[in-house]
Formats: structure tokens, sequence, C-alpha cells
């Protein structure tokens, strides 16, 4: 797929030194072309153009209501569960473009899973919270099934918490747990890319360091995008870093220059809390 | 005087208003419930739930009456709560602020505070007139007529109460529709909607005007769902209003069955919700 349209420089990983030294050299997992997304008659986003790479983590940064949650969400598509929000434009996932109107949603939502703001564990037991995903779209025979539930929970370090509790609610976790589960949830499915709002903006600093370490931990495996406020979370866990402001990408880059040499005025004064 | 003295004085003379008004309300409901336990205990007795519904100056019990009613209560309930948990989740998944949801909505609403002898004489329209005779099943339409709409608003403001995060995080999964409604919305509803249908079976277990119209009465022993079944409600109004020294006896025991009957239902109602909110 060519990015020959996009607006703004391709980082090459091989440039940077460090990046180059630590991680494989990365493909470009989805490109988002000239996305545009309408609540009712609102503009909310204008004409977005960026790429996300697989095995990286790409972060969306920018002020509340700039609009970047607004982007994850069309990723997925899970704006369609309410009328009136639409998105033009292209989102192609492996040279296949997921806006287009006859795509299986929830063929597409299993590919791509997301974890939310808030922890949104299901009114089931642990095990069952896991499994919900899994049973969707896979039969597995009982002993499979545990040991798929068994490896989501060890994936995010969540399995000696809660080993012998697997059948109690899963409402019973503390919110940092809660959230844990969430991920596990996500990964049980074994999705391509992982999708995280703000996950950790509810959460104490113990348990957003857990959910950062399990950031990296998954970089491995995933194409990660998240939605953060927080600065230091974006320059300490992602790769690539997009400045969002008023509905537009204002810069896009590796993460160190933008945080080290932004070339846009507006990136600098935000990085630098002058503003937002 | 101060604005706090002034403040304080406000304050007790409102408290004892409240206070009062709270008493005033009580005292009739426990004069009612001890009026009603006064004269029923007498009526308690194991021949109460043994014999038929005796003729004027003879001895019997409610028994027959008894049996219809749980009968055509549970009948009632059991085709009012499919239709009425059916409805509500249209309503509060799929309408979506349709027009056609708009005004499904508002006819429920009317269907709520209608008079029960406006249902009672709607089915003996429908059923009783076409049949040609008083049944138990005219009874129990009648019944689960009434259910429906209680069973509709409780679980359409259940299911609103449910997150939409909840929705979208099944949604974000893969899961269809259907699927995200049977194992999140509801799991996340049900102690409401329990609680709702409880409230519901309460209420029509007390019904009278309804079963005036159309199950009437029946002096015996039947379980013919075709024909003219007792119940408690209408047995009270006729036993009540009779000049008999035993009826009214029988009456105040029968209104004492219901009222024991409907205060377990709300216990367990309520029970089952705080069970359900202990859980998590």
């Amino acid at each position: 797929m060519s990015t020959a349209t996009a607006r703004y420089p391709m980082p090459v990983s091989s440039t940077n030194p460090r990046e180059a030294e630590a991680q494989p050299a990365s493909r470009q997992k989805v490109l988002i072309r000239n996305v545009e997304f309408y609540y009712g008659t609102f503009k909310a986003l204008k004409n977005i153009t960026l790429p996300l790479h697989d095995k990286r983590v790409t972060a969306f940064i920018g002020p509340s209501g700039c609009g970047k949650s607004t982007l994850l969400r069309i990723l997925n598509r899970i704006y369609e569960l309410y009328p009136g929000q639409r998105a033009t434009g292209e989102v192609i996932v492996d040279g296949e473009n997921i806006l287009s109107p006859g795509l299986d949603l929830n063929l597409l939502r299993a590919r791509i899973g997301m974890v939310f703001q808030k922890p949104t564990p299901f009114p089931m037991s642990i095990y069952d919270n896991i499994a919900f995903g899994i049973r969707l779209y896979e039969k597995l025979p009982r002993h499979e099934l545990d040991d798929r539930v068994e490896s989501a929970l060890r994936r995010v370090a969540l399995w000696d918490e809660v080993k012998d509790k697997l059948q109690q609610s899963g409402l019973g976790l503390s919110g940092g747990q809660q959230q844990r589960l969430c991920v596990a949830r996500a990964v049980a499915v074994q999705p391509e890319i992982l999708l995280l709002d703000e996950p950790a903006s509810a959460l104490d600093p113990i348990s957003t360091q857990r959910i950062e370490e399990l950031i990296a931990e998954l970089k491995t495996d995933y194409c990660i995008a998240i939605v953060t406020h927080n600065m230091q979370q974006a320059a300490r866990s992602s790769d690539y870093t997009a400045f969002m402001y008023l509905g537009e990408l204002i810069e896009f880059d590796e993460t160190e220059r933008i945080f080290t040499r932004p070339t846009q005025k507006h990136t600098e004064d935000y990085i630098t809390g002058r503003f937002g | 005087m101060n604005i706090y003295a002034q403040r304080r004085i406000v304050n007790g003379l409102v408290m004892s208003l409240c206070v009062a008004a709270t008493g005033f309300g009580v005292l009739w409901l426990v004069l009612v419930l001890s009026t009603l336990l006064w004269n029923g205990v007498a009526a308690l007795s194991p021949v109460l739930f043994t014999e038929m519904t005796p003729p004027p100056g003879s001895a019997g019990g409610l028994l027959n009456a008894i049996f219809g009613s749980v009968v055509m209560t549970l009948i009632g309930t059991l085709i009012g709560t499919p239709t009425g948990i059916l409805a509500g989740t249209f309503l509060a998944e799929y309408s979506g602020g349709s027009r056609f949801g708009e005004v499904v909505r508002f006819i429920n609403d009317i269907l709520l505070s209608a008079p029960s002898i406006i249902v009672g004489l709607f089915v003996y329209e429908l059923m009783v007139i076409r049949m040609g005779h008083f049944s138990a099943w005219a009874g129990a339409v009648a019944l689960a007529i009434i259910v429906i709409p209680v069973v509709v608003r409780t679980t359409e403001d259940m299911l609103n109460l449910v997150p939409n995060a909840l929705r979208e995080a099944a949604s974000a999964l893969g899961s269809p529709k259907w699927k995200v409604i049977v194992m999140v919305s509801y799991r996340a509803a049900i102690q409401g909607m329990v609680t709702g249908i409880m409230l519901a079976v309460a209420r029509i277990a007390g019904e009278t005007a309804p079963l005036l119209f159309t199950a009437l009465n029946n002096q015996f022993w039947s379980t013919n769902l075709n024909a003219p079944m007792a119940n408690l409600p209408v047995v009270i109004f006729q036993f009540a209003m009779s000049p008999y020294a035993d009826w009214q006896v029988l009456a105040w025991g029968g209104a004492l069955l219901i009222t024991i009957a409907v205060l377990f239902l709300n216990i367990g109602a309520r029970a089952l919700a705080s069970w359900s909110t202990f859980r998590r």
C-alpha cells in the first residue's frame, strides 16, 4: 500500500539509532487517509492522515475535545452504535478499507480490540469476562478455554491475584485490577490491533505503572494506538506521537522528535505546558 | 436575631411538620393493618385452607378461591412477563428515539395508569361475550394486561440504567447486538427487572375489578380454565358485602392472606435487589 498521499514525512525506524538497536523494523499496519468525522452536522475531525505501525505504540495527544478519542473510535467503527455519527475517507488495514459500507462490523471488531477509559467489567464472573469474547468466535473444549483464559490473565499479570476466585464477580476487583481484566479480555480474542482510550486515567499511580508496563510488553505482538492526556505517559510508552488540536492533526512524528524538536509552534506550546 | 438562629428555627419548624406528616401517614397504615390482623386472625384455621367456600350459615374455607387466585395470577404473569420484557427491551435497545418508540412508550404509560375496571370491561367485550361465558382464561388475560405495562416500564428503565460503556465494551469484542443485550445488558439489569415483575405480581394478586367481569366467581372446586373460577378478591368483595357473619369472617381471612402474600413478595423483591447489590 502506498503512503504517497500522506501529508507527513514517514519516519523511518533506522534513522533513530536507539530504536534501530532496540526494535526490529516495523511495517505499516494501518493507514488513516483523509478521514473526516461528523457528530450530526458538527465536523469533529478534519482531513486526518497518518499511519500506525505494527508492533509499535502510537500515542494521540492533545487538549480535551481535540478529537483524539473520536479518531480512535473510528478504527473499530464503534461510533456506529450511535445514529448520527459518521466518518468519511479511508482507513486501510492490511490493504482493506475498513470504512467501506459492506464490511461486517462484528468481524472487524473481533480483529481490533479496545480498552476504555473507565474499567468496564461485565456483570459476570472473572472467568466468564475473559471467556465471553473467546466464545463469540471459537468453540473450544473446556480445557483449551481454561488455558486461553489463564494465558490472557497471565499476560496482564493478573493471574496470581485472581486464580483462586475465577468464579467470583469481576465487579469485586479493584479499579486497577478491573482495567487489567479488560485488557486481558481484549487480548484473549487475539486481535491484531489494540486501541486504548485513556486506559490509565481513572487509575492510581501504581496501577498506571502496571498498565504502562503492560503496554510495553504487549507491543511485541500488536499494533497499539493509545489516547492519553498524560504527556509523560505518551513520552514513556509510545514510539510515535500524533498531536491533535481542534479536530486537526497538527504534527505526527517519532515520539522522541515530537518531544525534543517539534516542528510546529502549537505542538511545542502544548508539550511544554503553555496551553491545554 | 442573627441569620443562624433564624435558620435553626425554620429548620425546627419544617422538621416537625415532616415528622407530623409522616406520623399521619403511618397512623392510617397501622390502623388498617391492625384492624385486618385483629379480624383476620380469627378466621385463620386449617379449615380455611382445606374447605370450599360455603353457602351462608354453614362452615367452610377458601381453598377454591386460593387455588383460583394462584392459578390466574400465575397464568397472567406467564403471559405478561415475557411480553413486557420483550417490549421493554425494544423500547430501550432498539427504538432509539424513533417516532414509533415514542408512541409505544406514551401508550404504555396510559395503560400503566388505566383504571383496572376498564381492563376488565375490555376483556369482557373481547373474550367473555365471544365465548359466551365467564372463564379463568379471561381472568388471566385481564391480569396479564395489567402486568404488561408495569414490566415494560421497569424493564426499559432498568436497561436505560445500564451504562453505554458496557454495551460499547461488549460490541468492541465483536459481539452481535442480541448477544450484547442477552449476555451483558440483561445481566446488569436483572435485579431491577425481577423487582418490577414481583411488584406486578403483587399488584394483580389483589385486583378485584378485572376479575369481576372475566373470571367472575365459583362456589365450587373447579380446575377448568374454560369455566368461571373462584378467586380471593371477588370472594372477599362478595362475602364482605353480605349480611352473614360467617361470610364476613371468611372475607377478613382472605384479605389477611392476600396482604401477607403481597408483603412477602415485596420483601422477596427487596431481598433479591439487596442480595444482587451485595454480590457486587
